[in-house]
């Protein structure tokens, strides 16, 4: 699947977002990512915040805090996030697995400063934030109610590999 | 400037540095369940890779959902078997022969001193109490890692965690390990390595160690460490007895790996657990934790004892010890799965198994079942367990489900008054 990094965001406003959280172990029975779509982030429970809402459904990328993806080794975190089209995750630490789950699958699980997190949060409170993120200059276009803003990251040469080869096992396939 | 264990084993197996900071290592293990495996198996039939990269490294387990309790179910476990079958896997354990993963794989000898393991399971870093680099990986890295014998990591620090004094009756490594994550918070060791030492290591069995070590990614940890010494050769030597003259020469060679005295830690922590009180988790993350006597009284709906964190021997006779002579509480449901068969044996051998039923429990094959939710004991919306496992997430044990983490002692004592209690003041 072609991974896109631009869209609408969703903003997630706790830390410590576990992987129970977003997708629950009942579902682990599936053995496709596709039947996973249905459930993403069902057990997230947040002020604000509808598994079955709209937002939800529109958004492309998600903005949140610290240790996102906590808890369990299961893929299929990331993968209820790619088959629902979020290919992009914006936080300010994540959970080693599910960091290393996203860049695997060709995905970006970007890292931003608490100072950088917040400010995106700020802007989210003025309206729907879309996201377009250039992983070559890294730096990712924020707009929202015809202002722009800009987030330069950091990204380590690995990772940036894998997003450009589509993942770990197309980097790997041809190198070893 | 020394190295770390987890230096020395990264070193040693070191197959590429494709970018600065990224070490992809050979593997000596690749261990596969029949949850994360199958669309690793399904994307290589798809790429028309179907192959293993050594058909004698890796292993493979039902667990985590067995005998099966549905199509779904079935369909995975035919997955798994079937492509065991298919690559001849000198090692797959089904239906009878079958047990929790990170108990099962170190009793069968799989896991030794300087090895590379990884699963896709969280709770891999368990094998880290064999002196091993064991860790948790997604369904990609175990697709590469059963194609190609290779994983990528980013070199992890080490934070050292000294533990001192001496542990008091009735205080059990999961006590310990409770409350170092307690003090760490569930992102503490993020991309380290927790290395365990001091008095309170040394003195510990294999499964004591392997309770300290399966915790580690609570706190984040890529895998939790023990150095291999007079104990991991005493539960190894069975299995390594024609490659070593004496147990004397196999703790000589383990040596190799041992930290330096000069390594370099990204963090040294000390522990003095001589008054550490048996430990209990309250709200839905793991470092939410309090001694019990500040949790003694709230009401639980099952005690669930078993899993990879305490299904071992050594959990089953401490809970054993305290419910015989005893009936569990009538509001309570008393569940315990022995973690493997030869654990199930030999608790039925030693008269344990006949003390659980006595007593009220229910006893189940070895399985994961309860511990996330998936058969065997799931809550409903409400219900409150005190639970021997290792994670307390909201929903964990089924949705809308409380769980509190303990000792398999505070949830045998808990199990007879129905309330959190503390096993020495039964």
């Amino acid at each position: 699947m072609e991974k896109i990094f631009k869209g609408p965001a969703i903003f997630l406003d706790r830390n410590d977002i576990n992987t129970d959280e977003i997708i629950p172990a009942k579902y682990l029975t599936e053995v496709t990512k596709e039947a996973l779509q249905p459930y993403m982030l069902e057990d997230l429970k947040l002020e604000d915040f509808d598994p079955n809402g709209e937002k939800l459904k529109n958004a492309r990328a998600i903005v949140t805090r610290e240790n996102f993806g906590c808890g369990s080794s299961r893929e299929h975190a990331p993968w209820v996030f790619e088959v629902n089209g979020v290919h992009t995750i914006i936080a300010q630490s994540y959970a080693r697995i599910f960091r290393q789950n996203m860049f695997n699958g060709g995905m970006l699980a970007i890292e931003l400063p608490k100072q950088e997190i917040d400010s995106l949060f700020e802007l989210g409170k003025q309206g729907t934030v879309t996201l377009n993120v250039d992983v070559e200059a890294q730096i990712i276009h924020a707009s929202v109610g015809g202002k722009e803003s800009e987030f330069p990251f950091d990204i380590s040469e690995f990772d940036k590999a894998l997003v450009k080869a589509g993942g770990w096992v197309e980097f790997a396939d041809a190198r070893y | 400037m020394g190295k770390t264990i987890a230096d020395k084993i990264f070193a040693s197996h070191l197959r590429d540095e494709p970018f600065e900071g990224t070490k992809v290592l050979n593997l000596d293990r690749v261990l596969c369940h029949e949850i994360t495996t199958p669309v690793a198996i399904a994307d290589l039939e798809w790429r028309g890779k179907d192959r293993v990269f050594d058909k004698s490294k890796i292993k493979a387990v039902i667990d985590h959902v067995t005998p099966s309790k549905d199509t779904k179910t079935a369909v995975q476990a035919k997955m798994i078997r079937e492509w065991a079958r298919r690559h001849e896997l000198e090692d797959f354990f089904d239906v009878g022969r079958n047990g929790v993963c990170h108990a099962l794989f170190p009793e069968k000898g799989y896991i030794r001193p300087g090895f590379t393991v990884i699963m896709g399971d969280s709770h891999t870093c368990t094998h880290g109490a064999f002196g091993a680099f064991a860790a948790g990986v997604g369904t990609t890295d175990l697709e590469v890692g059963i194609l190609k014998g290779v994983c990528a990591f980013r070199h992890p620090a080490t934070i050292r965690v000294n533990l001192r004094g001496n542990l008091k009756p009735g205080v059990y490594s999961k006590d310990v390990i409770l409350h170092v994550i307690g003090k760490l918070g569930v992102n503490g060791a993020t991309d380290a390595v927790l290395e365990f030492a001091g008095p309170v290591v040394e003195c510990m069995s294999m499964e004591a160690r392997m309770t300290l070590c399966n915790m580690a990614i609570e706190a984040g940890g890529t895998c939790g460490i023990c150095m291999p010494d007079e104990v991991t050769a005493e539960y190894l030597w069975p299995f390594i007895e024609d490659e070593y003259s004496s147990k004397k020469a196999a703790v000589e060679d383990f040596k190799q790996w041992h930290s330096d005295p000069d390594a370099e830690y990204k963090q040294i922590l000390d522990f003095d657990l001589s008054d550490l009180e048996p430990q209990v988790s309250y709200d839905y993350k793991p470092d939410c934790v309090k001694p019990v006597s500040e949790m003694v009284g709230a009401r639980v709906d099952q005690v669930y004892i078993g899993t990879c964190t305490n299904g071992r021997i050594e959990d089953l006779r401490v809970a054993a010890n305290i419910l015989d002579g005893r009936t569990i509480a009538d509001s309570v449901r008393g569940v315990v799965s022995p973690a493997t068969p030869k654990i199930f044996r030999q608790a039925l051998d030693e008269g344990l198994i006949d003390v659980f039923m006595q007593s009220g429990f229910c006893v189940t094959n070895p399985t994961c079942g309860a511990c996330l939710g998936m058969s065997n004991g799931v809550l409903a919306p409400g219900e409150v367990c005190a639970s021997t496992s290792n994670r307390n997430f909201n929903g964990r044990m089924g949705k809308g489900g409380m769980v509190h983490l303990m000792s398999p002692a505070t949830a045998a004592a808990t199990a007879v008054t129905g309330v959190i209690t503390d096993a020495r003041t039964l």
